[in-house]
């Protein structure tokens, strides 16, 4: 491992040379290196500008998200450098496009901080994306090794603890946002929240702007939330919860209302995506000291995920968010108002959920991942879906996951209560088929209808919303074409 | 009536639909718990257990027996089934199903304590639960 040009690609003299050489003969092109068991590995999407070579992009990748600078510097000879360096060990085409190819960087384990999200994305998206050489650049996946999993704590609760806080199983929970998002006065606010959980969500959101304005100030919500909550826990004999929304300016304000959400015996607080990885992980620690759970909506995403060509995919921002712990966080909806490939959402809630995901190109997941036992976070799926999509819901998104119907529970033609009720309806039939072994996704129109007869709100719901469809095309797929079974 | 367990919406079943669902629980391999109470509050968590929870259990209509018999035992309480999920990374309840409700539930009554700046400390009482240990609902 002494000699930095493995390949063969400079003499050993020339690496040191004053002035710049290209990044392979730098050593971060290395073809022969295997990745050790405790590697960080990152596969990155890469559109080289014209004439440049693939792998020298991909070096350069390596170089700029480790150790390397543009010109050679001497002192890397007072460092074990070899270790230190990024290696892009790997080249691939992207299968029918002349322009992309998937490069495979393995970092050293050395090169990032115990339990921080902030210096691991500082690393492996810090300066690299702004890079000239490129024209565009994807971080696509990461294979974040046990050794490094185990640096941080994950959820501060996690799919199972959740479900015995709430006294709630076999179904996907229920909730939805209040709308209007603004403009609501604390009382008026309220009152959305207590209708929805008497009706039957098991919890209503605060959306991701709704944090402290002029019409509504958060201590007010927060006040008039709880005597929602509890009202309609005391008509339904169940645990019911908000998402308090914490986000602020400050850590020093999140605190402050993270704490009065606790004294006020809420279960729950949430905070948005947009106030950053070491503010996050400083919620996740305060959620798990105080045994709140942790929302997360993953407000500002679309800005860097959407674009297959360029930014970084949101497999990659799941990984990391159950690496700095929360406990829900919005994943997709696959039938719903944004975007979503099914087969990419799928990856997602593998993901978020799953203990093993074993690498699967159909999905877009590039590694096997090893959670080593870190428990499972729950996925939202939240955006422009309603009750007549109930079996697709189940049927992509599974049981284990948080079904939000925002407009679909409070638009509803008879009141935000029959709007919950029909929502709750629906996914338990649904569910009750499914386990009756019916073919719930065939069937689910019928399901629905039947349950509609002994449900005035379910079948007003259905006449309502049951055409509306968001079918567009979606940005983001998988480079493979899954193979029919 | 209190809406707990994973059908709480839907029309009571009949014993055919619960016994298709012990019937899913068993073909995944979970254990059939009975558990009954007389003090629905939510945070009631450790319910009375009906005998074991059912391990190795392969007809459904075993667990029907025993539902049958806790309810005939207790025709006035609250009798549920729960599926225990021994699978590693689960390890937890994964379907919870009401099977007998009291005829008549009182629910609770929300009491409210005033405390400084304006914050309410809450309260749900079980009307039930005025009444000593196994004499609620008579």
């Amino acid at each position: 491992m002494t000699d930095p040009t493995p390949n063969g690609d400079a003499p050993a003299e020339d690496r040191w040379g004053a002035g710049v050489i290209s990044y392979k003969k730098m050593g971060y092109w290395r073809p022969d290196y295997e990745p050790s068991d405790t590697d960080i590995i990152a596969a990155f999407r890469i559109t080289p500008q014209p004439g440049v070579d693939p792998e020298e992009a991909g070096a350069a990748v390596a170089g700029e998200s480790s150790t390397a600078t543009w010109t050679v510097v001497w002192t890397d000879r007072l460092t074990d450098h070899t270790r230190y360096q990024g290696k892009c060990y790997r080249v691939d085409p992207v299968p029918g496009n002349d322009e992309q190819f998937i490069a495979y960087i393995a970092y050293n384990i050395d090169l990032f901080e115990e339990g921080s999200i902030a210096n691991l994305t500082s690393s492996i998206i810090g300066n690299v994306f702004g890079f000239k050489a490129l024209k565009a650049l994807r971080l696509e996946d990461m294979r974040i090794p046990v050794a490094y999993v185990k640096t941080f704590d994950g959820p501060p609760h996690g799919i199972v603890a959740e479900r015995e806080m709430l006294n709630k199983y076999g179904r996907p929970l229920i909730g939805c946002t209040v709308k209007p998002k603004l403009g609501l006065s604390a009382r008026n606010y309220g009152r959305v929240v207590y209708e929805g959980l008497r009706g039957g969500l098991d919890f209503t959101k605060d959306d991701e702007n709704i944090n402290s304005q002029p019409f509504m100030r958060w201590r007010e919500r927060f006040l008039y939330c709880m005597e929602a909550i509890n009202r309609a826990e005391e008509q339904t004999g169940e645990i019911k919860g908000h998402y308090m929304n914490v986000t602020a300016a400050t850590m020093e304000d999140m605190y402050e209302r993270a704490e009065f959400a606790k004294e006020l015996g809420s279960i729950i607080v949430m905070m948005d995506l947009t106030v950053g990885y070491t503010a996050m992980t400083s919620m996740s620690k305060w959620a798990r000291k105080n045994g709140l759970i942790l929302h997360l909506h993953r407000a500002g995403h679309g800005t860097y995920t959407r674009q297959k060509t360029h930014g970084v995919s949101f497999r990659v921002i799941a990984k990391w968010c159950r690496l700095l712990g929360v406990d829900h966080v919005h994943a997709g909806t696959v039938v719903g108002k944004l975007e979503g490939d099914p087969n990419m959402i799928a990856g997602y809630y593998d993901t978020l959920r799953d203990n093993f995901i074993p690498a699967n190109p159909a999905n877009g997941i590039y590694f096997d991942q090893d959670w080593a036992s870190m428990p499972g976070v729950m996925p939202v799926a939240s955006g422009g879906i309603h009750a007549g999509q109930t079996h697709q819901l189940l049927h992509y998104l599974g049981e284990d996951s948080i079904l939000q119907f925002g407009g679909g529970t409070i638009g509803h033609p008879m009141g935000i209560a029959a709007g919950a009720e029909a929502n709750r309806v629906a996914v338990e039939a649904m569910v009750k088929a499914r386990n009756e072994g019916r073919d719930y996704f065939a069937e689910g129109e019928d399901i629905m209808r039947a349950a509609a007869k002994k449900c005035p709100a379910l079948l007003a719901a259905l006449d309502t919303w049951g055409s509306i469809t968001f079918d567009y095309e979606s940005t983001d797929t998988a480079d493979v074409a899954p193979t029919p079974s | 009536m209190i809406t707990q367990g994973t059908f709480a919406y839907l029309p009571a079943f009949d014993d055919a639909e619960i016994e298709a669902q012990i019937r899913y629980c068993l073909d995944n391999g979970w254990a059939i718990s009975v558990e009954l109470t007389d003090d629905p509050n939510p945070r009631n968590v450790f319910w009375d257990l009906w005998g074991l929870p059912m391990f190795e259990l392969t007809d459904p209509r075993a667990a029907m027996t025993e539902v049958t018999a806790c309810r005939e035992a207790f025709p006035n309480h609250y009798v549920k089934l729960s599926a225990f999920d021994n699978s590693r990374g689960r390890e937890t309840i994964a379907l919870s199903l009401l099977v007998q409700q009291p005829a008549n539930e009182p629910g609770f009554r929300l009491d409210r304590q005033g405390r400084p700046g304006r914050t309410v400390g809450y309260t749900a009482h079980s009307y039930a639960a005025d009444r000593p240990h196994g004499e609620r609902y008579a």
